[in-house]
């Protein structure tokens, strides 16, 4: 129950086209991300999932059936706006019944699945409020439960945090982390934070420009990715990438991670000055401008004392180096001289 | 705000808003004063108050006695309430269209729907009395119900499709995703949150149509259908005019559009203040 399957959907507005042919299958029980830069069409395909926009070609299939033309309070799926999208004029009850009590469920039954929603969220004592006498995080907790509710086949997720502060955010990453577990739903996740990409996701879907760019578990991600642009996505600070040609290799890009970059003061493999130090407690990031490679990002644990303008030398990983070719695909590794 | 003025310019502010206010209200407190006193006394200093002496209630006796006033008032209300209300349902309703639905044609149908604001709707006054005779309308309400809601119907629709379009998209989904129908999406969701616009759209459009004189004159002259406005032009003679009488009449009729005004407006700044605290 809950298993999506996306066939060539494309999506035109006018002349733009915004989703540009994607096929895509999400297994039943799955946490599945969206994840790109602003503009990719990420929201605009879970707009396309829910029905609130009509796919220009391609068809949806929920469980196997195609959904093209229906309605989304049929599809069975519930959905999370990024500004929460409370009813301002009910109570956080009713605010979380609507939906059963439009489907003409008993009014015992919504008020049992709303009281359970409620505790599993903890918002029991704030069932007679209304959403302007909530925090942030209520808010979004009322949000929450209210898909919840519905025991919907499907989650949508809009870029649920990113109104709330770095605090809450993680506290509210870990509570839909823990609903999953429990729910065992299928949920699909729009964010564009890397970060809550990784730690949420089964799999991650990496848009561009309406295009799927990679499909696969963070890890793989983290560690295979296909390209400069899923590279460069996936991990933070971002991978560095060198001119491939002045180090050697043929013409491309080389990248390496910031935490797999060895710094020394006496000997390396490429020289540079400090030009920027940022000291996190648990970790030291360093910045180092080359002269051939431009800036570079050095990331050490523990506390480190470097200067700016120190010359420093950058060891880089020979087993853990990405190749790229010119246009930004990942050569095979046996392609490597 | 006033925190961070200085006082010079508080009071220079101040200072302005007050003469307006002073100017503005001058003609109606004269009108007011004056319709309590005697014919002579108004001649003889308008601006008198009416104090023991000069004070007469000559005028608001007239007014009771001749004409049915109250008549006049009722037909109004009825004729300024029902336009009040068509413009603000088909106002809102073109409105929410325009602004919610992509279809072919949308901002052309928006500039086509505001392009009355331009084009003074007496420019048309003898094609509608003749459409108003051809439908056997002549000397009815309706008549002027159906004018004053064209009339109004610009300006509504210009206005809250402005503020529809800030209504969060966000929310009308939730609604659809939950199972609301678009009419009430429209209704619960998407009114509430315009009802600062609407009152002001109200405003703008309750208080021409209770001072008009043009449509009813031309349309609706009888006297079971007359207005306040046409009901007090009869004390207006063309060689003798009883002002006592069309004072006392004009101080009535300010009556029922300052009670509407007040509930409209009270809208209005919880609207304004509501925005400025989130």
């Amino acid at each position: 129950m809950g298993a999506l399957d996306l066939k060539a959907v494309t999506k035109s507005f006018g002349a733009t086209e915004v989703i540009k042919g994607i096929d895509l299958t999400v297994e039943e029980g799955e946490f599945c991300v969206f994840v790109g830069p602003s503009g990719c069409g990420k929201s605009t395909l879970l707009r396309i999932i829910a029905g609130l926009e009509d796919a220009t070609s391609g068809d949806i299939l929920l469980d196997g059936k195609r959904v093209n033309d229906v309605a989304p309070a049929k599809r069975e799926l519930a959905m999370v706006f990024q500004s929460y999208a409370l009813y301002p004029h009910l109570s956080v009850r009713d605010n979380m019944g609507l939906a059963l009590k439009q489907a003409g469920k008993p009014r015992a039954e919504i008020t049992a699945m709303t009281d359970h929603a409620a505790k599993m969220l903890s918002l029991d004592a704030l069932l007679d409020r209304r959403p302007a006498e909530l925090s942030g995080g209520q808010r979004q907790r009322v949000a929450i439960g209210r898909a919840i509710v519905r025991t919907p086949k499907l989650f949508l997720f809009d870029e649920p945090l990113s109104n709330l502060d770095a605090a809450l955010r993680v506290a509210t990453r870990i509570e839909i982390a823990r609903l999953h577990r429990d729910l065992k739903a299928t949920m699909i996740y729009v964010t564009h934070d890397q970060v809550e990409a990784m730690t949420l996701a089964d799999r991650i879907v990496v848009l561009r420009a309406g295009k799927v760019e990679q499909v696969g578990t963070p890890m793989e991600l983290y560690n295979n990715p296909a390209n400069t642009f899923v590279a460069g996505f996936i991990g933070s600070p971002q991978m560095n990438f060198l001119d491939a040609a002045a180090l050697g290799h043929p013409p491309g890009k080389i990248g390496a991670r910031p935490e797999h970059i060895g710094l020394s003061r006496q000997t390396g493999d490429i020289s540079g000055h400090v030009s920027h130090v940022e000291k996190l407690g648990g970790e030291t990031l360093v910045y180092v401008r080359s002269d051939v490679h431009g800036l570079m990002t050095v990331r050490l644990f523990g506390e480190h004392d470097y200067a700016v303008s120190e010359t420093v030398f950058l060891t880089l990983p020979t087993d853990r180096l990405f190749h790229f070719a010119a246009d930004g695909r990942r050569r095979q590794p046996t392609a490597v001289a | 705000m006033s925190a961070r003025m200085s006082p010079a310019r508080t009071i220079a502010a101040h200072a302005a808003l007050i003469t307006y206010t002073l100017i503005a209200l001058f003609p109606v407190f004269v009108i007011v004063i004056n319709s309590f006193k005697s014919r002579k006394a108004i001649f003889a200093d308008p601006l008198a108050l009416p104090v023991p002496g000069n004070f007469d209630l000559i005028g608001y006796q007239t007014v009771m006695k001749q004409g049915d006033f109250f008549a006049y008032f009722q037909n109004s209300m009825i004729v300024t309430v029902a336009s009040l209300f068509f413009v603000l349902l088909f106002g809102a309703m073109a409105a929410f269209a325009l602004s919610e639905y992509r279809f072919r044609g949308n901002t052309l149908m928006g500039l086509y729907l505001a392009l009355g604001i331009m084009i003074p709707i007496r420019l048309g006054t003898v094609a509608i009395l003749q459409m108003m005779v051809a439908s056997g309308l002549v000397n009815t309400l309706t008549a002027l119900i159906l004018v004053y809601t064209a009339q109004g119907l610009p300006l509504a629709v210009f206005i809250l499709s402005e503020f529809m379009r800030n209504v969060s998209d966000d929310l009308k989904n939730a609604g659809r995703i939950d199972g609301l129908s678009e009419y009430a999406i429209f209704f619960t969701l998407v009114l509430p949150l315009v009802r600062p616009a609407m009152a002001t759209v109200a405003v703008f459009t309750m208080i021409p149509i209770w001072n008009d004189l043009w449509f009813p004159l031309i349309l609706a002259p009888a006297e079971e259908v007359k207005t306040i406005t046409l009901g007090s032009q009869v004390f207006i003679g063309q060689f003798v005019t009883n002002w006592n009488a069309v004072l006392a009449a004009l101080s009535l009729a300010i009556v029922p559009v300052l009670v509407m005004y007040l509930i409209f407006s009270r809208q209005l700044i919880r609207g304004i203040t509501a925005g400025a605290v989130k």
